[in-house]
């Protein structure tokens, strides 16, 4: 049997993205007015499992690092059809940057136990580094093949995927077990169904923290997190209009240059 | 202590009709704009999201969810479509009578094909010469034999040309005092959809008449007993289509508040967004506090029905307050959009045309206040 973790993450609501504001004093994200929601691309990646799932013969676990309410997302993963939610869920992993959560995260899955493919969203719609699916595959000293976007050859001990790149993709073939980290061009996610919602009341969804993954606290969290932000701004956007003027030729040079100066063209 | 909180469940529930009215209905509403005609895409994708089982128990196949889950889900897809919000809430409506008055054998006959949107259902009671007053109704049964001879026409029923199993009231044609409902089913001779009506809003939702000329209608289709049919519509239709028609317009008015918010921040006035001016901050404040109570109003009757108790009453309040509510946030909101909101491709405009199709479906402000001074007299 396929054994498949994917790696989920509760990130604030884009669509409520104008109410994240920045603590001045901390630097970090003041997020507790945002509903938190399952990140994007993590779907993705969720999606990949299911459809792996419903084509071979296959096991899902879904692992998330996050407060208790994040439990809220390894929920709607089970409702998707995952078979077991894992929570790493401890005060002393709060303020973790990305090295700290793949290394808590890399724990969370040699606490699973056995897995063959650990599927993560490419990158999350927050922090958006792209690091925590290979540094996972760096603490589990296995390969990673990052942006994957179509699943050519699956099945056995060595699959072929293609990954994205910016002008074009690579065609990699990678030995199980593997980290995989997914784009959005990988497949549609599916939406939650009302049956899926039922079948989930009888899902478990296991909570470890700190002592149950006999972790050291200098190790998670802030404290294991090398990463030190000096500055974070708000930026805001405004919409300005400009009229131009001249004869038909004269408009279009110049908007042709403003264009070229604002590094649209 | 009231706990006013949905569970984690009912705000999954939530997700999920959001999630399907936004990718599997939102793409479809100009079609039903322009045709004036539900879009079997979306009927074809509301049972594939089981939107058809919801509140069919799980031993006939259905999901067993209830009446608050119902709501949420007729709301979440009314702030996307009303007029497909119209139509779900239909379904249940339609398959209400079957599950309180239906034999058991009628329940496995029915349900199971009702719950997996093989059949769509639908109720009929308003006729030309009554529907408010359900006694003014002129079709009419005769016994013969085993069978029943129907004779007559419904008219302004929802789901009329898309339902396959439809339940009608009739009168006996001896005894005028005497009413009794059927399961009409699509095929069965006589029994067609005639005349389908083009509305000035929920255009995506068919609307039409029925007719039927000597249908043959077997023994085993009588719902309820014979004679006591008014029990069997209004029963349905106090609880479940007045409740239904609450959630079609919570979701108009959470709408209206959402374009209203939207094109407030962003259409700038005197150098400033609209939403910083107080006349426009007024018609916000209006809108949200009209929401949050309909919301109180109507989730509060949903919680009783859960309970298994009466609340038709209470449907009666909500169902008035909230789609009188809905007429003025889409007043408002047209209002707020100025001259965009008097054009079709602006959302708000529909939203105005859906809010009069609300007032008259289901009972009239008019009889909710009958119904609600009748319950204030009592």
């Amino acid at each position: 049997m396929l054994k498949i973790v994917v790696c989920v993450k509760a990130v604030p609501d884009p669509k409520e993205a104008q109410k994240i504001k920045i603590d001045p004093v901390t630097k970090t994200l003041m997020r507790c007015d945002v509903p938190l929601v399952l990140n994007l691309m993590d779907k993705n990646a969720m999606e990949a499992a299911l459809q792996l799932k419903e084509q071979l013969d296959a096991h899902i676990t879904v692992l998330s690092m996050g407060p208790p309410p994040a439990g809220n997302i390894v929920k709607e993963c089970l409702a998707l059809g995952a078979d077991r939610g894992c929570l790493l869920t401890d005060q002393a992993f709060g303020g973790a940057d990305a090295y700290a959560t793949a290394y808590t995260l890399a724990k969370g899955i040699e606490q699973i136990g056995e897995y063959d493919v650990v599927l993560c969203g490419m990158a999350s719609s927050d922090g958006s580094t792209e690091w925590v699916g290979p540094q996972i595959a760096t603490f589990l000293k296995i390969p990673v093949v990052t942006r994957v976007k179509e699943l050519v050859e699956y099945g056995g001990q060595w699959w072929k995927v293609k990954a994205g790149m910016e002008n074009g993709y690579r065609l990699v073939q990678v030995k199980l077990p593997t980290v995989l980290t997914v784009s959005r061009e990988l497949n549609t996610p599916r939406t939650l169904s009302f049956s899926g919602i039922i079948k989930a009341r009888k899902k478990e969804i296991a909570e470890w923290g700190i002592n149950q993954l006999g972790l050291l606290e200098e190790t998670v969290g802030q404290k294991g997190s090398p990463t030190i932000v000096s500055n974070l701004d708000s930026i805001a956007s405004r919409r300005t209009v400009e009229i131009i003027s001249g004869t038909r030729e004269e408009k279009a040079e110049q908007l042709v240059k403003k264009l070229a100066d604002a590094g649209v063209i | 202590m009231i706990d006013f909180t949905f569970t984690e469940e009912q705000e999954m529930f939530r997700k999920a009709a959001r999630e399907f009215a936004e990718t599997r209905v939102a793409p479809k509403v100009p079609e039903m704009e322009e045709t004036g005609k539900a879009s079997k895409e979306v009927v074809k994708a509301m049972v594939e999201a089981e939107m058809t089982a919801l509140t069919i128990p799980e031993e006939y196949g259905g999901l067993g969810l209830g009446y608050t889950a119902r709501l949420i889900a007729v709301e979440e897809v009314s702030k996307v479509s009303v007029a497909t919000g119209m139509m779900l809430q239909v379904f249940a409506l339609g398959i209400e009578p079957i599950l309180q008055f239906g034999s058991e054998e009628q329940k496995k006959r029915f349900l199971p094909a009702l719950a997996k949107g093989e059949r769509l259902a639908g109720t009929a009671v308003t006729e030309a010469t009554g529907g408010s007053d359900p006694t003014g109704i002129r079709s009419t049964y005769k016994k013969d034999g085993d069978d029943y001879i129907l004779n007559g026409r419904k008219c302004f029923i929802t789901n009329s040309h898309i339902g396959d199993t439809i339940t009608i009231l009739a009168r006996d044609e001896e005894d005028p005092k005497a009413f009794s409902t059927f399961i009409m089913e699509k095929g069965m001779e006589g029994f067609k959809a005639t005349h389908e009506e083009n509305k000035v809003g929920m255009r995506g939702c068919n609307t039409g008449e029925l007719a039927y000329e000597n249908c043959r209608v077997p023994q085993e289709n009588l719902l309820g007993a014979e004679g006591k049919g008014i029990r069997v519509a209004l029963g349905a239709i106090g609880e479940v289509g007045r409740g239904g028609m609450v959630g079609c317009a919570l979701g108009l008015q959470a709408a209206c508040l959402e374009a209203s918010v939207k094109f407030a921040n962003e259409r700038i006035l005197y150098g400033k967004p609209i939403s910083r001016l107080q006349t426009i901050q007024n018609k916000l404040a209006d809108m949200k506090i009209d929401l949050e109570a309909g919301f109180l109003l109507g989730y509060r009757a949903a919680a009783m029905q859960d309970k298994g108790e009466r609340c038709s009453n209470e449907f009666a309040a909500a169902k008035y307050f909230t789609t009188e509510a809905a007429q003025r946030a889409a007043k408002m909101a047209v209002d707020i959009h100025g001259g965009y909101g008097c054009m079709e491709e602006c959302a708000v405009s529909r939203y105005l045309r859906d809010s009069f199709v609300l007032g008259p479906s289901a009972g009239t402000s008019d009889i909710m206040k009958v119904i609600v001074a009748r319950w204030a007299l009592s």
